[in-house]
């Protein structure tokens, strides 16, 4: 007897509804990195689910799209949080308000 | 019976260290946290018969990003989070959004239980490499070339990200954010004196 479709897509929407609330409760840049990380991999299990239960193998194709794409935004969102961190010696997200007024 | 006992040993790994990451205030226990949720999701794509994303999924994700993530912690040197002057309204949106989410949770979950159980046609081949290696390189050719494009970009803007201006840059840059400091100032004592 193995674990139904729903059990997987519950498991997956617990993840996603961890790392949104995470997004919001974190200050730290880094933090908030990391959340949305969380997010992103919670999609990945309903895809991996989704491929296991129709037997279709293009949701793990996607899966990996998904990785290469989080892959980018890791290398792209570092150099942003450290030129970030250069400029206020912070990280805080509420110390970014250069755009304000 | 066995993998039911597996998923749910492995689902409630996953759920305590996400937790855990969103409650450490020290950005490198999240990290490691992190760590832990990679390595739980992993185990359960095993158990979903996908033995390459699950490699694929340690090697990038616990290997890559978050030894990235990780050098970029001790390279800043980050302390503790600080928790004070911060907007209290954003804690109530946050446990608004959090409920919302979970309410849709639920209501998946008992739609998917409820609908009319599919046969699970488990074909051997779904999952293994090589039918994922054929699909990558004859139907999704140009996905997968637009992938390798937008790697190469990433790896441009990180480098252009993270550049370190030259003197005269930094001046400039430093003089007009002085600029635009003395203006507001400027600006309210005119509305203190108002």
């Amino acid at each position: 007897m193995e674990p139904s479709l729903a059990s997987y897509l519950a498991l997956s929407g617990i993840l996603f509804t961890i790392g949104a609330v995470g997004v919001i409760f974190k200050r730290n840049a880094i933090g908030m990195f990391m959340c949305i990380e969380l997010m992103l991999n919670s999609v990945n299990l309903t895809f991996v689910a989704f491929s296991r239960y129709y037997a279709d193998t293009t949701g793990q194709l996607f899966v990996f799209m998904v990785m290469a794409v989080a892959a980018c935004e890791a290398a792209v969102g570092l150099g942003i949080i450290i030129a970030f961190f250069r400029n206020r010696i912070s990280v805080d997200v509420d110390d970014a308000s250069l755009l304000k007024n | 019976m066995a993998s039911d006992v597996l998923f749910y040993i492995f689902a409630g790994f996953a759920i305590m260290c996400a937790v855990s990451m969103v409650y450490h205030k020290n950005p490198l226990y999240s990290a490691i946290s992190l760590v832990g949720v990679f390595i739980a999701l992993s185990c359960l794509y095993v158990t979903l018969a996908a033995p390459f994303i699950a490699v694929v999924q340690i090697l990038i994700y616990a290997g890559a990003i978050m030894v990235l993530v990780v050098f970029v912690i001790m390279l800043l040197n980050l302390d503790e989070d600080r928790r004070e002057n911060r907007l209290g309204y954003l804690y109530a949106v946050g446990g608004g959004l959090g409920l919302i989410l979970l309410a849709q949770t639920f209501f998946i979950f008992y739609a998917v239980m409820r609908a009319p159980q599919q046969a699970v046609n488990t074909a051997e081949t779904a999952g293994k490499t090589l039918s994922i290696g054929q699909a990558m390189y004859t139907e999704y050719l140009l996905p997968v070339e637009i992938v390798g494009v937008m790697l190469l970009m990433a790896i441009i803007g990180g480098v252009v990200m993270s550049r370190r201006l030259n003197q005269e840059q930094i001046e400039t840059v430093v003089e007009a954010e002085m600029n635009l400091r003395n203006q507001q100032e400027e600006k309210d004592d005119f509305r203190i004196a108002f």
